[in-house]
């Protein structure tokens, strides 16, 4: 099936993509692609393809039939929902979200970027960056994507031309740099053909970096336990009583919880927030036994030294390096509601595992993407994302979401009927697009 | 550009004796994949625990429910896992499996809940298809089971690397008073932050190994030392081929005029209706050499196991909108 064997899978580290590019630029040929040269596609899957394409008169399989999963998509021959594929490597395995291209459903490619490692976007030699391009790259730099690769697709169609391709670079460099992408790879790609996916074919010998596949083998993954505060957003509590699976855990007290970010150790002190209350890390549990040290993302139980009052929604964090707490948050949101947003809506606002009631104090203004410039707005509608301001009906342990991707991130949901409206980002995500100034130190 | 289905290059499998390491080993602050994936799990179980006034776990004593049900025990330890298990049989299940499926839950110390299609088909609720197959058969007394019990949540063992549809599934999944999956407007789902909101008379449907593959679910399996059902293991049994497949002679599954029956050696990679899921040639009799034979195989389970998705190219897709899993 894979290039994985028995033994690298027990080694090898897991990466998250998502795909973005705009209509017809060939995402899901390219997506199909390296899942068929990675040999990910299995012989009935590709069979039902051929299948497929010949009974549409088509004289080749078409590889995008892989990916296309709806009937209504392969009835419009578009991709419209966020679909995930699995793919593996001798070092890596991959989970990628493949997000439509779209505009109106550009709600998905915030969905996909908000957990990936790395973004790869598509681009169509002949066409060049496009209005949409800029709106990715945008995007991903608002939701601190780590890795953007840029494939200029289609070089087969600009006869492979080096000078193509060099502009293209050029620009895309320039305007990631504009928009505050810290680490942006362009590559020369043909998906039709097969070119510097996943083998080099020899059409574009004066390409010297990585394949599409190489590449993505060697991404770091977002994850710096190392470098990061320690954040527990705790779960539940785990006080089994009476119904211990055995009669020595009678009296267990743990919180449950998978670590957002950081290491924590037996022993360190910490504080539980809101409500402030000091006390140390006791016992690092898990069904496997007890551990020294847990990092992100690592789901662990915490035993503390002392009877606090800890439940769900609480934060447990580093003692010397704890965040505030507030009632009181801006921050930029995309809006993904058939509705608007007003200044006066009452909506629930989702942080961790906390869920409290926000009011919209003020819209401050709507993002002009294509600009990566804030301007005047009193509402926001579907597919914008602007800056408001919330108030809460009680405190969270808010973080910025440039320094700490997991605690800094928060969803509105609507109260009545339950919807999704909008993916939030904790402070002035807006700063580092805006004036270029993302280094590679955030962390998620 | 023409499609090769022949093995040019196929990866040479390494099975070692040896046994896994630790991903999270000391200094290295990188968790291995199966980690990552075990972690996620465990971080979905607790979500739905807080969140739900009364979850549900589908366990038919197949692999992916019962690597679910071990993720669940993790999570929860040392407390038992709160909540109940479920399962519709058919009335064609395998008996060895439903002996498995008793066992588990008795050790355990879980409620099982089970819906009979047999019961729908004796009262006429439903019909027998002429096609003999029952898994079409599973989504009423499904949705009538989770309405009965006012169950809100409900975890199954699907994944998305399984088949097209399902690869356009969240990991919370709402489905509406008729059970209904609409995917093109499913909820968008951002961070690692669930939206489990939903109104009465509506349920979610939770899928913990969504970004599981089979490979994962098989290693996890050897890791962990699960024991599963010996179906999923090599040995000799009588089978008869219909459309491809390998059939096992049973009391649902006899061979018509014109097939053969012969004692091959075969193991089952998915163990659902008698009826409609066939058996494969293998000679994997333990843990390690299904997980070479998973890593080195061709086909997809589904494709070469279930009767049921052949029947159309969106086969999955119309049944889940029904409210099938």
């Amino acid at each position: 099936m894979s290039a994985q064997t028995v033994e690298t899978i027990r080694t090898s580290t897991l990466l998250r993509l998502a795909t973005a590019g705009s209509v017809d630029d060939g995402k899901s040929t390219l997506v199909g692609r390296l899942l068929f040269d990675s040999k990910s596609v299995l012989a009935d899957q590709i069979e039902a393809v051929e299948r497929v394409s010949r009974d549409r008169g088509l004289e080749t399989a078409d590889l995008a039939l892989l990916t296309d999963g709806l009937r209504s998509e392969r009835e419009q021959g578009i991709t419209i929902d966020v679909a995930y594929r699995y793919f593996a490597t001798a070092h890596r395995a991959f989970i990628l979200a493949d997000c439509p291209g779209h505009v109106q459903y550009t709600r998905n490619t915030v969905t996909g970027a908000s957990t990936a490692d790395a973004l790869v976007l598509l681009i169509d030699a002949r066409k060049g960056l496009l209005e949409q391009t800029r709106r990715h790259l945008a995007v991903a730099s608002l939701l601190r994507v780590p890795h953007i690769v840029v494939a200029v697709n289609k070089i087969d169609l600009v006869d492979y031309s080096q000078e193509r391709y060099e502009e293209l670079a050029a620009e895309i460099r320039a305007t990631a740099a504009s928009l505050g992408v810290a680490d942006v790879h362009p590559l020369p790609v043909s998906a039709l053909v097969g070119d510097n996916v996943v083998d080099r074919l020899g059409n574009t010998p004066w390409y010297e970096g990585p394949t599409l596949l190489e590449l993505l083998e060697s991404l770091p993954t977002a994850d710096e336990p190392d470098v990061e505060s320690f954040r527990f957003p705790v779960q539940l509590a785990i006080r089994p009583q009476g119904a211990a699976i055995s009669e020595e855990y009678r009296d267990y007290r743990g919180y449950a919880g998978q670590v957002a970010s950081g290491v924590v150790r037996v022993g360190d002190p910490v504080v539980v927030l809101p409500s402030g209350r000091r006390t140390t890390v006791e016992g690092i549990d898990t069904a496997d036994g007890t551990l020294d040290e847990a990092f992100a993302p690592q789901s662990v139980t915490l035993r503390l030294a002392d009877e606090v009052d800890v439940s769900r929604g609480d934060l447990i964090a580093a003692a010397d390096d704890a965040p505030e707490v507030t009632q009181d948050v801006e921050g930029m949101v995309a809006w993904l509601g058939d509705g608007t947003l007003r200044p006066g809506a009452t909506v629930l606002l989702k942080h961790t595992t906390r869920t409290v009631r926000a009011k919209v104090k003020d819209v401050v203004g709507r993002l002009d993407l294509d600009a990566a410039e804030l301007v005047s707005a009193d509402e926001l509608a579907l597919n914008d994302i602007g800056r408001v301001t919330l108030r809460l009906a009680s405190p969270i342990a808010a973080e910025e979401y440039v320094v700490a991707r997991r605690t800094g991130a928060f969803l509105l949901i609507d109260a009545h009927d339950g919807m999704t409206l909008a993916a939030g980002m904790v402070g002035d995500a807006l700063a580092a697009v805006r004036h270029g100034d993302l280094t590679a130190s955030y962390a998620i | 550009m023409t499609i090769d289905l022949t093995d040019k290059d196929d990866p040479v499998t390494q099975v070692t004796s040896t046994l896994p390491t630790d991903g999270a080993a000391a200094g290295t602050h990188r968790l291995s994949q199966l980690d990552a994936l075990e972690s996620e799990a465990i971080h979905i179980f607790r979500e739905v625990a807080a969140e739900f006034e009364r979850p549900v776990l589908l366990f038919s004593g197949g692999k992916d429910s019962v690597v679910m049900l071990h993720l669940a025990t993790k999570a929860f330890w040392p407390a038992p896992v709160p909540f109940p298990v479920m399962h519709v049989d058919t009335g064609h299940n395998f008996p060895e499996v439903l002996a498995y499926r008793d066992a588990t839950a008795d050790r355990l110390r879980l409620r099982l809940e089970v819906q009979r299609v047999q019961d729908y088909i004796d009262d006429g609720r439903l019909r027998e298809r002429a096609d003999g197959t029952r898994n079409p058969l599973q989504t009423q007394p499904l949705l009538d089971g989770i309405a009965e019990h006012r169950f809100d949540a409900v975890f199954g063992g699907g994944r998305r690397d399984e088949e097209k549809a399902r690869a356009k599934e969240r990991v919370f999944s709402l489905r509406d008073e008729f059970g209904s999956w609409d995917p093109r407007n499913q909820r968008p789902e951002l961070w690692n932050l669930y939206n489990g909101r939903h109104r009465p008379g509506e349920h979610v449907r939770v899928f913990p190994l969504s970004n599981w593959t089979e490979l994962d679910v098989w290693q996890y399996i050897a890791r962990e030392g699960i024991d599963l059902p010996g179906l999923y293991y090599a040995s000799e049994r009588e089978v008869f081929e219909r459309d491809g497949m390998l059939l096992a002679v049973g009391p649902f599954s006899q061979p018509r005029e014109g097939e053969t029956v012969e004692t091959r050696l075969v193991r089952y990679r998915t163990v659902g209706d008698m009826s409609c899921t066939g058996a494969v040639e293998s000679d994997a009799r333990d843990v390690e050499a299904v997980i070479a034979e998973v890593a080195a195989t061709r086909i997809t389970e589904r494709g070469a196991t279930r009767a049921d998705d052949r029947i159309s190219e969106a086969a999955m897709e119309d049944r889940k909108k029904e409210g099938y899993f």
